[in-house]
């Protein structure tokens, strides 16, 4: 934690004056350098895991009988290979979708319950969401990116995600592609992922989830879309909503034969 | 084997994935024809449709009403360096600002800007400020689809994304010789 502060120091003594624009990109790299040494998620794993093999609701079980694609309670590379479709959800779900799911259906707790607030707050506690996505993620680093599009309904996913991709609205004109569809794209100082590009798209979406330091908190793939959407000015995504799972399986899919690396820490 | 997602299938879905939250409702994802264009288009349009929406473009440009084209480039300044406004975070008596650094370098002195637009440091400097050159400026931070049919940039003024009067504060950050950006 302690070189995170200091790194976090550094960064807001860095930003305030004025260095030479290399120097500047040079020190952004020391500091994401710096950065990868502690990783606060750690210690959420720990939470997820046992949130994981805690009985709970109505039905009084554990999540450890939950299919997250690879048959009941495989965890080890499951991440990797979602979103997919579950034939006894008739649905493609991403890892969110699929917890939800689980945590409903095997451990009879109520959806509205669930689903309302699946982002902690600044400098709240993480939600049980959080904490599992984390345990669950971190059980799927440096394995392959392998999002499958076998069956009909991963297709259709695939391609209602391409076209929310490209979809321009709201009072900007913004769409996902305005920031991430070409090469080495910045917004201030922060890089964007070109979707377009298979590299770029791999090492994006093999990093998320992720710990940011500048919230102090892990942040999930759902919450990455829905901050996403918030910057561009559209309404908000319904958590686990078709629409994000769909868009999710786009960004994935794109994403094909990269490496799992999350949680990660970010700025 | 189902056939790919139709069109209406797929805005149903979106649709049902969205929420109104704050200011930011689902009417956002209405789209309009220059947005349903260029997103069909991928941004790349053929010339004719191109031609198209840059003419329609340019009928919606409102000039200064009082022909007054510069305002305060200090004012100009804050408002490139704001970025908030028009999220569901934010409040609908906020002014929006323009968030000019996320894409472009403006100033020397700000070393933290976006390059998803051309650097704008000695705009002024180098165009003059010629009645030409006012008109074209206004224009371009009006609606700048009027000259670049599907680009990335927001139609500020078009879309109501600053008033008249922070425009031309904008205008003047670009233009006014004593602008920094002239320096």
């Amino acid at each position: 934690m302690l070189s995170i502060r200091v790194a976090g120091f550094l960064l807001a003594a860095f930003a305030g004056c004025a260095l030479a624009e290399g120097n500047t990109m040079d020190e952004i790299a020391r500091y994401r350098q710096m950065l990868q040494d502690g990783n606060p998620a750690e210690l959420l794993i720990a939470r997820g895991e046992e949130l994981w093999k805690t009985p709970r609701g109505a039905k009084n079980a554990s999540l450890e009988k939950c299919d997250l694609g690879l048959g009941p309670g495989v965890i080890k590379g499951a991440y990797a290979r979602l979103p997919r479709y579950f034939a006894d959800a008739d649905q493609v779900l991403d890892f969110e979708g699929r917890l939800v799911w689980c945590m409903v259906t095997l451990q009879g707790l109520k959806r509205q319950d669930v689903v309302k607030n699946p982002f902690s707050g600044t400098g709240q506690r993480q939600t049980d969401i959080e904490a599992i996505t984390t345990f669950v993620v971190d059980q799927s680093r440096g394995d392959k990116i392998d999002i499958p599009q076998e069956h009909p309904k991963e297709k259709a996913a695939f391609e209602r995600g391409k076209y929310l991709f490209y979809m321009r609205g709201g009072p900007y004109d913004f769409s996902c592609s305005t920031c991430h569809g070409h090469d080495n794209q910045r917004i201030r100082l922060q890089d964007l992922p070109n979707f377009e590009k298979t590299q770029a798209a791999q090492r994006a979406f093999g990093q998320w989830p992720a710990y940011r330091v500048s919230q102090g908190a892990l942040r999930t793939m759902q919450w990455r879309i829905n901050d996403c959407f918030r910057q561009q000015r559209f309404p908000e995504p319904v958590f686990v909503s078709q629409a994000t799972i769909d868009l999710i399986t786009y960004l994935g899919v794109k994403a094909n034969g990269g490496t799992m690396d999350s949680p990660s820490i970010k700025r | 084997m189902s056939a790919a997602p139709t069109e209406e299938e797929t805005l149903t879905v979106i649709r049902a994935g969205f929420q109104d939250r704050g200011i930011a409702k689902v009417d956002r994802l209405n789209q309009n024809d220059l947005q349903a264009t260029c997103s069909k288009f991928h941004n790349d349009p053929p010339q004719d449709v191109r031609e198209r929406l840059q003419k329609a473009a340019a009928a919606t440009i409102k000039y200064p009403a009082d022909g007054k084209w510069l305002g305060d480039f200090k004012q100009g300044e804050r408002i490139a360096q704001t970025g908030v406004g028009l999220q569901w975070t934010d409040n609908a008596n906020t002014p929006s600002g323009g968030n000019c650094y996320a894409c472009h370098q403006v100033s020397k002195e700000e070393i933290a800007y976006g390059n998803i637009g051309p650097s704008l440091y000695n705009y002024g400097k180098v165009r003059g400020n010629s009645d030409e050159t006012l008109r074209y400026t206004w224009s371009k931070i009006w609606n700048t689809h009027a000259y670049n049919a599907c680009s990335q940039m927001p139609r500020f003024g078009d879309a109501g994304i600053l008033t008249e009067a922070q425009i031309k504060d904008v205008m003047a950050l670009l233009l006014d010789p004593q602008s920094p950006v002239n320096k």
